[in-house]
């Protein structure tokens, strides 16, 4: 399992793979390795407390500063190196940007097949996995004949949960060969600007959405106040991105980012299969609309029917009324 | 100058509703029209905007013979010249698809110069397998960089930039290369009326592929259940407010 890290330690993402692999190990009896991908740090202690909680036995760590600016094929072939040492049977990871693009590197050079987003596993022999098709609007069961199995987990298909038995990983330096025709092509900067919060955002408790109904780039003052009020992200969906009116690393949806927080309040979208691939698996969806049949609404838990220019004010006049 | 090929798919446009085929073995796209995904629309742009100065811009479909419809619509904003490799969509997988543009690519342009860059999108927007991009490297032995929003080409090496984690990512790789697109960072053009009538007489390029496919191991589709709808409707306007502060208040996410 390839495990990616973010500022609040082991990625949301990871944690929720590392329990559908650790469904799998487990009955097995085969150990679940885990591997620090794109990062050349160390685990801090938090984190290892966290691959504990999740039953790892084995943690990866590489220091190899040939990978230290990232390059997908250079990480691939560290990982197979692993995989291949510990004789893996399943080889996982997050289906986050990175997490999908490092095993299909591994799974070309593995020339073995790959599924994409996967949301549960539904019989081992054969292999048979359920993923995410046409985003997420259609589930596909799909055969995973080749060894190692390799696939992707669909961000928040399933929660992340303790295993049963906290273990202690242990943490076991590696050193990949690195060949110099997988580093050709490596970031050779990151530039300040367009940063993608899509992992702040995928992770978040609470998001304030916005659709067509903000009526345009300036249409977003009391939403972003409701969104800090909340604490919680800002998200949009695609139109809103496609005229300009927010970046598209804000954009939730096939084509955007997957979210799952406690509460989603969708304010003036109408819920288009795009947009709701991306948001289905919040826990509570409100949805402020001026159309009572749009999709959003008749689909989400609560709704107020209305203008959001009218409602999301008198909403943060509320919350500041009531002293919070 | 350099010679661009971006790679298409044929997909039913899913955007309001989704049905399957009788045997539960492929969307029905029949009621709904097709399309591309918007990914590829961007990369279909980059491919022009690369080929400007005096270099072509190829485009290629693997699938059914409908796909003529969606190579036409890219020479209609400036594209070239059309390929389309005639295959059956149910019996190939993404490492057939891989294995079928390679052959596209390494037989280069109609005036038999190579192709310097091949440009796809990120993933499709049906299958959504994410990998045909990089496995078509992998076949072809050229470097790839994934999720990519802009290109530029300059003295032999593509440019990209595209989001990461910390900030904008540049990488800077020698072509030949692959790079596969999200969309983001550039706005596909309309066809002009010239452009659609160029198309619509264009010659499209058709091929056979030598691949012996292995398949998409696909077993069925379903459609996740439809709820019922269970709103609860806090009331309308302004006066709602007071309601919904209370709902938030319940689900304590109004902690300070």
């Amino acid at each position: 399992m390839a495990v990616e890290t973010d500022e609040t330690g082991i990625a949301l993402t990871s944690l929720e793979t590392l329990t559908l692999a650790r469904e799998l190990a487990e009955p097995a009896g085969v150990p679940l390795h885990a591997l620090l991908f794109a990062t050349t740090e160390p685990p801090t202690e938090q984190m290892l407390g966290q691959l504990g909680e999740q039953g790892v036995a084995t943690v990866y760590i590489t220091a190899e500063p040939r990978l230290a600016a990232y390059a997908a094929a250079a990480w691939a072939s560290a990982a197979v190196q692993v995989a291949q040492a510990v004789s893996a049977r399943v080889v996982v990871a997050s289906g986050t940007p990175r997490g999908g693009e490092l095993l299909a590197h591994i799974s070309a050079r593995l020339d073995v097949a790959m599924a994409a987003n996967v949301t549960a596993i539904e019989g081992l022999a054969p292999f048979t996995v359920t993923r995410q098709v046409m985003g997420g609007s259609v589930l596909e069961e799909m055969r995973l004949a080749d060894s190692p199995a390799v696939f992707t987990v669909a961000g928040h298909a399933c929660e992340a949960t303790p295993a049963a038995a906290v273990s202690t990983p242990v943490v076991t330096p590696y050193r990949p060969t690195v060949e110099d025709a997988d580093l050709v092509a490596r970031v050779v900067r990151t530039e300040a600007g367009e940063q993608d919060h899509s992992a702040a955002l995928s992770a978040a408790r609470v998001v304030v959405a916005a659709g067509r109904g903000a009526n345009g780039p300036d249409g977003f003052k009391s939403l972003l106040e409701l969104t800090d009020l909340l604490g919680g992200a800002l998200g949009v969906s695609r139109v809103v991105t496609s005229l300009g009116w927010r970046p598209h690393h804000e954009q939730v949806g096939q084509t955007g980012v997957r979210v799952a927080p406690d509460l989603y309040v969708a304010c003036g979208i109408s819920g288009a299969i795009q947009h709701w691939a991306g948001m289905s698996s919040s826990k509570t969806i409100v949805a402020v609309n001026t159309d009572p049949d749009a999709p959003m609404v008749t689909r989400a838990h609560y709704a107020v029917i209305g203008d959001l220019h009218e409602i999301v004010p008198a909403v943060n006049d509320e919350i500041r009324r009531r002293g919070h | 100058m350099v010679n661009v090929l971006v790679c298409i798919k044929r997909v039913p446009d899913t955007s309001e509703s989704v049905l399957l085929t009788d045997d539960a073995m492929a969307v029905d796209g029949r009621h709904v029209g097709y399309t591309v995904s918007p990914h590829e629309l961007c990369a279909v742009e980059l491919a022009v905007q690369a080929a400007a100065d005096g270099g072509t811009a190829g485009v290629v479909s693997v699938g059914s013979g409908d796909a003529v419809e969606q190579l036409r619509d890219a020479l209609a904003v400036g594209v070239q010249h059309a390929v389309l490799v005639e295959a059956d969509d149910a019996a190939f997988g993404p490492a057939d698809v891989a294995a079928a543009l390679a052959e596209v690519v390494e037989a280069g342009t109609p005036d038999g110069t190579p192709y310097d860059l091949v440009l796809l999108g990120n993933d499709a927007a049906d299958t959504g397998d994410f990998q045909v991009g990089i496995r078509l490297a992998y076949a072809l032995g050229r470097p790839v960089v994934s999720g990519v929003s802009t290109i530029a080409v300059s003295d032999g090496v593509v440019q990209t930039t595209g989001a990461g984690p910390a900030g904008t990512e540049v990488f800077e790789v020698p072509l030949p290369a692959v790079v596969t697109v999200m969309e983001g960072g550039v706005a596909p053009r309309y066809p002009s009326v010239m452009g659609r009538v160029k198309a619509k007489k264009a010659e499209i390029d058709t091929r056979t592929p030598s691949v012996t496919p292995r398949g998409n191991g696909r077993v069925r589709l379903k459609l996740p259940p439809e709820q019922p709808s269970q709103v609860v409707v806090l009331g309308e306007g302004a006066a709602a407010a007071p309601a919904l502060v209370d709902l938030f208040e319940t689900m304590g996410v109004l902690t300070k």
